[in-house]
């Protein structure tokens, strides 16, 4: 009797399955592992490796590009430079020869005080287009006209009205930034779910309650989406309008390369200004992912 | 008074649509006494959540009154609790503080901090989720979200339990459950009820009374049945038994003999 066990075992079919279709005659027996077991390459694997590959054949493309011929200066080149340029940042010698530190900070800032005074302005007047059908009408022809003419087109009314560049680049990108905010914010409190209004409303909650715990966090969602956008444009304009405006500025810092065809420098300051972009969009992303429901 | 605490007072509702004037319910008249629970029950399109929604108060009766324990209607507020069809919980917010908003907005003036917390605590052991306070409304199921939300429309003591088909959303063997939950907190507040449905089977089990409408336009009561069964009642037991067979065949033969949908 006591040999029973083994003979069962002996008796169960093959565990090991080959190829993808599951067994099934395996119904009655219970199996601990899974009944296929092919090994395969993990999931994140390609997930990792495709940008991985990605990124190394546009080095690629760009070592022969510039082997080619031209003046374009090779992978190898640049990076020696940009250690050079990165490893002195915060330095200053004089009032147009300061460190990338400093220029990206300053572009920063401009970026943060426009967008911000737009998010002042443009998310409480998104919310009254929103509420009221009136406003929105009337606002509507106006947004509409002047939303997709070029920021950098509003450059010299600002250099007339402030006469000086730095306040001008503020409200470029002020004005940049404003559509998308009031848009966006208008947008979601039109889709406010009438079932939490209908909540507010049985239970009879003083305005400021229904602002503070319905409006507002049914309508931040799409707000953060207006502010996603907004910087988007914002670092986008930044770069053009301090071409034009001069000062510090990782857009000037760009001109003023070219202007002493320091090309390698110009080359790092594109790959500066796409990874501060992308860090932008990816934090919004990860706020917008916090303030997510259902 | 407590046999015309709710009064429902020759309502009638007239829409204006773009086809002109539809007529949805006429002359309605109905008397709830306190401590009564009633269904309405009706095919859909009938008037019966229109009815409700006027009790609510989101809904102003074109013709006609309603009064709630002698003080007319006349627009929404916290004398009455009502639960909705789809829970309508705010999802940002956790089950307490849920219900919490609902407490703070009408004891919010006359009681302390302490006084309101004991209050959401109490509401929601009542529908035994005292375990969930602090789980948000997606981390909970369909069933538990509908406890919440008659958590919230219990916690601030109304006149009134208005519920606009409130298991309708849920699977059978919840519904069960929460049919049976509901019962037990019914006898143990002794709330006022009137509830929309159109589940014969949840009509005759909570209610005192169920008021049957006629196929709409121009809805109307077509007729009250008197649920006389003791209680407390128990599922089980009145399956088999006789005259909760006679009261379901009386809404089944109502519904489905006098007011066949033509097309439904």
């Amino acid at each position: 009797m006591g040999a029973v066990p083994a003979t069962v075992h002996t008796l169960k079919p093959p565990r090991v399955e080959i190829g993808l279709a599951p067994a099934m005659n395996q119904a009655s027996a219970a199996p601990e592992k899974p009944l296929y077991v092919r090994t395969r390459a993990p999931d994140w694997l390609p997930r990792v490796l495709a940008p991985l590959i990605g990124l190394a054949l546009f080095v690629a493309l760009w070592a022969i590009l510039a082997k080619a011929g031209g003046r374009l200066p090779g992978p190898a080149s640049t990076w020696h430079s940009a250690v050079e340029v990165f490893s002195n940042p915060f330095y200053r010698k004089g009032p147009n020869d300061q460190g990338i530190g400093w220029n990206v900070l300053t572009s920063l800032g401009r970026v943060g005080i426009g967008f911000g005074l737009a998010a002042l302005v443009g998310i409480p007047l998104g919310f009254m287009l929103g509420r009221f059908r009136f406003l929105s009408d009337m606002a509507a022809p106006v947004i509409s006209i002047l939303k997709p003419v070029s920021p950098l087109a509003w450059l010299p009314i600002g250099l007339m009205v402030f006469k000086a560049a730095n306040p001008a680049a503020i409200y470029v990108i002020f004005v940049c930034s404003l559509w998308p905010m009031i848009v966006n914010t208008a947008v979601g409190v039109r889709h406010i779910p009438q079932d939490y209004l209908n909540v507010a409303r049985v239970l009879n909650l003083p305005e400021w309650t229904v602002f503070r715990k319905i409006l507002f966090p049914a309508v931040l969602p799409y707000m953060i989406t207006g502010v996603r956008l907004s910087i988007g444009v914002a670092w986008l304009v930044i770069v053009a309008a301090e071409m034009l405006t001069g000062g510090v500025g990782i857009g000037f810092w760009v001109w003023d390369e070219w202007n002493n065809l320091n090309v390698q420098h110009i080359i790092i300051a594109i790959f500066t200004v796409g990874i501060i972009g992308l860090a932008l969009e990816q934090g919004m992303i990860l706020l917008a992912r916090r303030f997510e429901y259902e | 008074m407590t046999d015309r605490y709710l009064q429902i007072d020759k309502v009638r509702m007239v829409f204006e649509t773009k086809k002109g004037p539809f007529c949805a319910l006429e002359e309605i008249e109905l008397d709830i006494r306190s401590g009564e629970f009633v269904s309405l029950i009706g095919h859909s399109g009938c008037g019966k959540s229109t009815l409700l929604n006027i009790v609510t108060g989101l809904l102003r009766p074109t013709d006609g009154y309603v009064f709630l324990a002698n003080r007319e209607i006349t627009g929404p507020g916290p004398d009455r609790g009502v639960v909705f069809q789809n829970h309508s919980l705010l999802p940002w917010l956790t089950c307490y503080e849920n219900v919490h908003l609902a407490v703070e907005r009408v004891f919010g003036v006359t009681e302390k901090s302490g006084a309101l917390k004991e209050r959401v605590r109490r509401a929601l052991e009542l529908v035994q989720l005292g375990h969930a306070r602090d789980k948000y409304p997606h981390e909970i199921s369909g069933g538990m979200k509908q406890r919440v939300g008659i958590a919230r429309a219990l916690s601030i003591e109304p006149k009134v339990l208005l519920l606009d088909e409130p298991f309708g959303a849920l699977d059978a063997l919840t519904r069960a459950r929460l049919q049976d939950e509901l019962l037990r907190i019914v006898a143990a507040t002794g709330s006022t009820v009137l509830m929309v449905t159109h589940d014969v089977d949840e009509a005759v089990l909570l209610s005192d009374r169920v008021v049957m409408m006629t196929n709409g336009p121009a809805a109307k009561i077509g007729g009250v049945l008197n649920v006389d069964l003791p209680c407390p009642r128990n599922r089980l037991a009145l399956a088999g038994d006789r005259r909760y067979m006679a009261l379901r065949a009386e809404l089944l033969e109502f519904l489905y003999r006098k007011q066949m949908r033509d097309a439904a």
